[in-house]
């Protein structure tokens, strides 16, 4: 079995008595679509925000691509390749959509302390934030104010900036938060495609697209990994039925 | 130097600090309840210290310009609410800035219309003037004294306002979560105009105390509201025990660090230079603090850490 | 054109137009005024890029005022007094060479909003605000208590200085010399927020945290930001000094930062040409209000109340629509 890409072992998180990461066993391996699924409360978002260096542990280790970046601040994990898109877009609305593209690219050229060349200008950086939104299918909006975006393509356009990172991982917030029908079928169809960039911790709300999508899926409730295998063994676990998937599963 | 010069210097900073209490607590609950910043704060002071010396002339009764003096700040404080500070409730802090920076143009240069430009004086009242003989002998002014004491009623008076009332129940709920307390019932206008008013009222009493000690003149607010700013930035924003304690630090540091570090250079530097030197250092000690404070917790010693 | 276009060159021709008539027609007032404005916008121009691209709400911009203003005053005094400054031990001689007093400005200047910028910087929000009027009243009483320099009274320069090639006695010669500098300003400006520095600050305005995940380091780009916003206000300190022939710790003083702010907010926060409306009509409501009122910081209070209650985009704004000043 080839290395995982992202190695998460032990992690474990206490707000005063409150434990929010019980020793979590997290992996990613190239190719797949790891799911992370939980009712609410359950400690998917501390989760996030630890793998991502918002938020430190009080133990465990994450490594990513063998190394080390337990302690490691957010920018410098992002550098290493870790691409994440928020649950609720963080995107500079006042800005274009090329230009909302070009800040990952920028980010991954690694080279923003230029006060004098006109950004737009450089052709690495608007090749590859165009290359970006092409996969997303948001190139023809690219001069337009970020704000003007409907949510879906909002959300389209966070996988495309996480996109221009050139990323080893993807770890990715609900991207299917508040998307209809059809937005939310163009998403996981576009997931289904990045997977072979880069391999994707999924943590969602939408079963369908979890169960459709997901190579693994780990259950998490208070805080600990109840659960964690195929989607077919997922569905007809005991426990996870009675923690948390209950009737409608 | 003697004890008696430290035990005086230290109550001449008591004094000064628990007069910042008063204008940094209004800053603070305002900031705390309505998240608002309110650079004419020091106008409130202001027009407390006018009314009182105006009201103290014409009737020639400290304590009835003492009242005048708090009602007049609530009034102008709750006329300002109404007018022109909710509106700014729901902007960012940078509007809020300049509103209420335009306010105090608006104020001060009223009032030197009002009153010229010469100063106005307020006699202490007969019944604390002169001084007092402290245990050890020391001689003290009676009026500092009772500054000292108003200041700390004040204080405890706040504290039980807000700890032990249904106001004050309301109070903490504002500052905890807006929604919550709109969910409640509340009436949340009357309650913000209410706290403004309450911060306003605190500042036309410092103001009118103060004024029977120094001058009375346009500009004397801003002076104190920006140290008052520093009490909180200090204590942490929000927190009234924050401004309480900041502002003990604060005019302790001030007041002991003006007297005492020309005398401290002057143990190793020849008199004229270590005066100099003291001087300036003493002008800068209470911002240096503040530098550290915020190096130590860049929220304050009881700001809410996020 | 745009009509924000159309509306920022009516401004440069005015700025061209006026001076250039007061000279011929001998009135040299109003080319003392003109230069006011013009170093008022570049003390606003600086404020904009830390304010407007930076999001950085600082109140105390006069701190870099004043020590550009200082700048000028200490190495001007030494020039006139033919001693050196530290005669003991290093010696500085005096200079009355503008250039050279510029350069001290700036590097002075950004020193200094580096210090202040890393400090202020741990904090956000009111935090960020009350801390920078705090380090400018910590300057204010410090030149207040600084008695070598003249302390509250402050430091007279009899004779303006001196830029090779040009008279500066000759008003419309200084002029020129600050309009250009105002030039290369909103030069330097229109560069950053264009360039990818410009992008990175642009986004840690706006979403802080998106910057630090797509690996890029936004409050060390803030920092910058405040950097050169410092040097520019400082390099525009150090003129109005020279146009005064006088420094005092009033260039410190917080009313000083307040007013550097509504220079920017007149004219419209974030655009190009927001400093140099919002200049320019601050210094002519000062001169024909001023001559009506003693009091007319009255009138100033209920513009500005008016423009930040109803007004958000400043006068360009009002006259230019709600579009925005950079791509």
């Amino acid at each position: 079995m080839t290395e995982p890409v992202l190695d998460i072992r032990g992690l474990t998180k206490h707000f005063g008595a409150l434990v929010v990461s019980d020793e979590i066993d997290l992996s990613l391996r190239p190719g797949e679509i790891h799911a992370v699924i939980g009712p609410n409360g359950a400690g998917k978002s501390t989760l996030i925000a630890q793998i991502c260096g918002t938020l430190a542990p009080d133990a465990g280790v994450i490594r990513l691509n063998g190394q080390d970046v337990t302690r490691l601040p957010t920018r410098a994990r992002a550098r290493m390749g870790l691409a994440r898109t928020f649950q609720i877009s963080a995107l500079a609305m006042e800005d274009t959509v090329l230009q909302n593209a070009m800040l990952g690219a920028l980010g991954a050229a690694g080279n923003p302390w230029r006060l004098f060349s006109r950004a737009i200008s450089d052709k690495a950086l608007r090749a590859s934030a165009e290359a970006a939104l092409d996969r997303v299918g948001l190139l023809d909006k690219a001069a337009m104010r970020t704000s003007d975006l409907s949510h879906g393509e909002r959300r389209q356009l966070e996988v495309a900036v996480a996109l221009t990172l050139k990323p080893a991982a993807f770890v990715m917030d609900e991207p299917m938060a508040g998307l209809g029908a059809e937005g939310g079928q163009r998403m996981t169809a576009l997931l289904d495609q990045l997977r072979h960039e880069a391999p994707i911790l999924l943590v969602e709300h939408d079963m369908d697209a979890v169960f459709a999508l997901a190579d693994r899926i780990s259950v998490l409730v208070y805080g600990r990994i109840i659960a964690s295998g195929p989607p077919d063994a997922i569905r007809t676990d005991a426990a996870v039925r009675d923690a948390y998937l209950g009737e409608d599963a | 130097m003697s004890a008696i010069l430290i035990v005086e210097q230290v109550l001449n900073g008591l004094q000064f600090g628990v007069m910042l209490f008063l204008m940094a607590a209004g800053l603070t609950l305002i900031f705390g309840v309505m998240g608002l910043i309110n650079l004419a704060h020091g106008s409130l002071y202001m027009i407390g210290a006018f009314i009182a010396a105006t009201v103290a002339g014409l009737t020639g009764s400290f304590l009835l310009a003492v009242v005048a003096a708090m009602a007049a700040g609530a009034m102008a404080g709750a006329l300002i609410e109404m007018t022109v500070i909710r509106r700014l409730y729901h902007t960012d802090h940078l509007d809020q800035v300049l509103a209420t920076f335009a306010l105090i143009l608006i104020f001060s240069e009223g009032t030197r219309a009002l009153f010229g430009s010469f100063p106005l004086y307020l006699d202490t009242p007969a019944l604390l003037s002169g001084p007092v003989t402290l245990p050890g002998g020391i001689e003290y002014p009676r009026y500092r004294l009772a500054l000292i004491a108003a200041g700390l009623a004040v204080a405890l008076g706040l504290w039980l306002l807000i700890a032990k009332t249904r106001i004050g129940i309301q109070i903490r709920a504002g500052e905890n979560d807006r929604e919550m307390i709109a969910a409640l019932g509340v009436d949340i206008r009357t309650l913000y105009t209410f706290v403004f008013a309450l911060g306003a009222a605190l500042a036309g009493l410092a103001g009118a105390l103060v004024g029977a000690i120094q001058s009375v003149q346009v500009g004397m607010g801003e002076p104190v509201l920006i140290l008052a700013f520093v009490v909180i930035v200090i204590g942490g924003i929000g927190s009234i025990k924050g401004a309480f304690v900041g502002a003990l630090i604060v005019g302790l540091t001030d007041t002991l660090g003006g007297v005492f570090l020309p005398e401290l250079f002057k143990l190793f530097m020849e008199p004229a230079s270590a005066t100099q030197i003291g001087a300036s250092l003493s002008s800068m000690a209470i911002y240096l603090l503040m530098a550290a404070v915020l190096i130590w917790r860049p929220t304050g010693l009881f700001g809410v850490r996020t | 054109m745009t009509r924000e276009g159309y509306v920022n060159s009516a401004l440069v021709a005015a700025l061209i137009g006026v001076p250039l008539w007061a000279h011929v027609a001998g009135e040299p007032f109003t080319i003392t005024l003109a230069t006011r404005a013009v170093i008022f916008a570049l003390a606003a121009v600086g404020l904009n890029l830390a304010l407007g691209l930076g999001g950085l709400v600082s109140l105390g911009h006069a701190v870099f005022f004043g020590i550009g203003g200082y700048a000028m005053g200490i190495l001007a005094y030494h020039a006139q007094i033919y001693s050196p400054m530290f005669p003991d031990t290093l010696a500085i001689e005096g200079t009355k060479s503008m250039p050279v007093i510029w350069l001290v400005a700036i590097l002075c200047s950004a020193l200094a909003a580096f210090v202040i910028g890393l400090l202020s910087l741990r904090t956000t929000g009111v935090y960020f605000i009350m801390i920078t009027l705090a380090f400018g009243q910590m300057f204010y009483y410090f030149t207040i208590s600084w008695s070598a320099y003249g302390g509250e009274d402050g430091l007279s320069i009899y004779i303006r200085n001196s830029f090779p090639g040009l008279n500066t006695l000759v008003p419309i010669q200084f002029y020129a010399l600050c309009f250009a500098l105002l030039g290369g300003a909103l030069w330097l400006s229109a560069r950053i927020a264009r360039s990818p520095f410009g992008l990175m600050l642009n986004a840690s305005r706006q979403v802080p945290h998106r910057v630090e995940t797509v690996g890029l380091n936004g409050q060390r780009a803030k920092l910058l930001a405040f950097v050169i916003s410092g040097a520019i206000t400082g390099l525009a300190g150090a003129l109005f000094a020279d146009l005064n022939r006088f420094v005092s710790p009033t260039m410190f003083s917080w009313h000083m930062s307040g007013e550097i702010m509504i220079f920017v907010i007149l004219g419209g926060v974030a655009r190009l040409f927001g400093p140099v409306a919002g200049a320019v009509l601050f210094v002519a409501m000062e001169h024909v209000l001023g001559d009506l009122s003693d009091y007319w910081h009255i009138y100033l209070g209920a513009v500005l109340l008016g423009i930040v209650l109803f007004a958000r985009g400043g006068v360009i704004g009002l006259l230019a629509g709600q579009a925005k000043g950079h791509d």
